[in-house]
């Protein structure tokens, strides 16, 4: 029933925790794992005025979610990772639209207090608009 | 030309661009003016440099979805040029900076860029915050609390409405409602009307009114070759933004050729030099703007609102403007440099202090590169010039081995000898280079002498584990310093 998972990770406790659910739950159901990595414009900004190289900016994204990919990688879980680019929220739902899930995981809540406070929740408006199951982890 | 890909960058996006543009516009009339207010000329020539740079590089710029426009990083640059001697001098500076760039591009020297090290990036655009920030200090002096509350209500509103809304831009709202309030409100503060006129029309083609001779080239040379300098970082590193934010590539040598014909026809039409925008290519990406149509609608766009809306244009009260130019200021600003820079290699935040430094003393961005650039390359020198030796006694009274590690070049060999104990009792030693790389000729010279003092004193010497491309260079210049008889 849930062989496609979408996972949505950006580093945060939220997300590790996330990830432990997801692992459970592609083992249940025998399913494929997809991490997901939203960057925003101001992180693109950031990381390439910070980076001495495209390669640079890759292998520090990915050092940002390896709490994320240690999980994944000591499950026997088969998974990929993608990083995908603009504002996390509509980027998100496109993406899980576009590639027939049958769920997604998604913490309650992300990196920061105040963003979440300013901007609403991402994981709110992510479970309103997208099609397949959510499960949210608190 | 791909004529299927060129039709993809004009017209893949049509919807997302003309909104985008639409919104970049809006976005940018403030800023071209504060900047033209900021470089001491006309608001106009900032607006055409907006209008002219944006419309131009859609057509021919290397990034579609970058936003090019009048820059503060630009406008600094020029100060003191019209001060000096005037609007002439800075539209033929324009011309001649544009035809650096394009030679800049044609030459393909966008791959030099890499050489600017990221510390002096940080640095760069540190500086370009701190400037524009210093820059609207003079609005505030002998003000009203008036003007104070203005410029507070300003700040207030570009930060606080995106807790709102997203869907119009807060900067835009912040001024209009500013603007709103000191026309009504019949209060007197200063505004755009007096720094300068705004002229309802579209620009004209112009030669700058200068007499063309060495002297007036040599005037304009060092400034068109900071404006060029500066421009190209810029735009560069936004176009690396933009790569990352689109996952998409881009030519850059292309967006040099683009941005120098674009500074060229600016000049023409009595406009400021310009470079790529961050701030204002970050605004147009995230408004879904990624094709070319994107920045021509954002240009004509902006020249429509000043035509039809240049009456109340002047009436902007310039506490909106000093307002938009702090956010601008403090978006610019890399706080985490800031907040990092202890985390950060020591050399690395050297580099970075450096950079700002000099820009503050000499106000002149592209000084604070080279001396960035030039700093960061002997720090890299002093880190790889490390070289260690280590010997061991392989057969007692017979022979001796000495490893070296490391690079071998000018500036770590001039103490190498020294490493070495040429009044030793043994009969042979090996110098063993596996983990050495000799990269010119004072390392081959370094190693001559040493072989030379060890001979004196009747001690053979011989190598092992040169790499390939090692041997080749010893072949081929090794043994001269020793047969010159030193």
């Amino acid at each position: 029933m849930y062989n496609k998972i979408l996972l949505a990770s950006d580093g945060s406790e939220h997300s590790i925790r996330s990830a432990k659910h997801a692992i459970e739950l592609a083992k249940n159901f025998n399913g494929t794992i997809e991490v997901v990595y939203v960057i925003d414009g101001q992180s693109s900004k950031n990381d390439v005025l910070q980076s001495a190289s495209k390669y640079e900016i890759e292998l520090k994204r990915k050092e940002k979610i390896k709490a994320v990919l240690d999980l994944l990688g000591e499950s026997s879980v088969e998974y990929e990772v993608k990083l995908l680019h603009g504002e996390p929220g509509p980027t998100l739902i496109e993406f899980a639209n576009a590639n027939n899930f049958d769920c997604l995981v998604i913490g309650s809540r992300g990196l920061n207090k105040l963003q979440t406070m300013i901007l609403g929740s991402v994981s709110h408006k992510v479970a309103k608009h997208v099609e397949c199951p959510v499960l949210i982890v608190k | 030309m791909d004529i299927q890909n060129l039709k993809q960058e004009w017209f893949g996006n049509i919807r997302g661009d003309v909104l985008a543009g639409i919104v970049v516009a809006l976005a940018l009339i403030p800023e071209a003016i504060a900047f033209s207010i900021i470089a001491g000329v006309d608001p106009m020539v900032g607006l055409y440099a907006s209008f002219c740079i944006a419309v131009v590089i859609a057509f021919v710029g290397g990034r579609p979805g970058m936003i090019s426009a009048a820059t503060g990083a630009m406008a600094l640059l020029m100060v003191t040029l019209i001060a000096d001697h005037g609007l002439q001098y800075l539209l033929a500076a324009t011309i001649l900076t544009g035809i650096l760039q394009i030679l800049f591009g044609v030459l393909k020297l966008a791959k030099i860029m890499k050489f600017v090290p990221r510390s002096v990036m940080v640095g760069f655009v540190n500086a370009l915050a701190i400037m524009i920030f210093t820059s609207q200090l003079q609005h505030f002096v002998d003000e009203t609390w008036v003007m104070y509350s203005l410029v507070a209500l300003t700040l207030a509103i570009i930060y606080l409405l995106p807790r709102i809304t997203k869907a119009v831009p807060s900067t835009l709202v912040a001024i209009v409602v500013v603007t709103a309030i000191a026309i009504y409100g019949n209060i007197g503060v200063g505004t755009v009307g007096d720094m300068g006129a705004i002229t309802q029309q579209l620009p004209v083609f112009l030669i700058p009114s200068i007499p063309f001779t060495f002297e007036t080239f040599m005037i304009i040379l060092p400034y068109s070759l900071s404006l060029a300098i500066v421009g190209l970082l810029e735009s560069l590193l936004t176009a690396n933004i933009v790569d990352d934010m689109t996952d998409t590539g881009s030519d850059k040598n292309k967006e040099s050729r683009g941005q120098g014909i674009a500074n060229v026809v600016t000049g023409f039409f009595g406009g400021m030099a310009g470079c790529a925008m961050i701030g204002q290519s970050v605004i147009n990406v995230k408004s879904e703007g990624s094709g070319r149509l994107s920045s021509l609608v954002a240009g004509v766009f902006l020249m429509f609102l000043i035509i039809a809306l240049g009456g109340i244009v002047v009436q902007i009260p310039m506490a909106a403007l000093a307002g938009v130019m702090i956010m601008v200021a403090i978006s610019t600003f890399d706080w985490s440099s800031v907040k990092n820079l202890n985390k950060l290699p020591r050399t690395d935040a050297i580099v970075m202090v450096t950079t700002v430094g000099i820009v503050l003393v000499t106000h002149d961005l592209s000084k604070g590169v080279l001396a960035g650039v030039l700093l960061s390359a002997i720090f890299f020198a002093a880190k790889i010039s490390k070289v260690a030796v280590t010997e061991e006694l392989v057969l007692r009274e017979q022979k001796k081995l000495y490893r070296i590690e490391g690079q071998l070049f000018f500036a770590s060999v001039s103490d190498l000898p020294d490493k070495f104990n040429f009044e030793d009792s043994v009969k042979e030693v090996e110098i063993d280079l596996t983990y050495a790389h000799l990269w010119d000729d004072s390392a081959i010279g370094a190693l001559d002498k040493i072989e030379m003092k060890f001979e004196q004193n009747n001690i053979k010497v011989v190598y092992s584990g040169l790499n390939n491309e090692s041997m080749h260079l010893k072949k081929r210049i090794g043994g001269l310093s020793k047969a010159s008889g030193h």
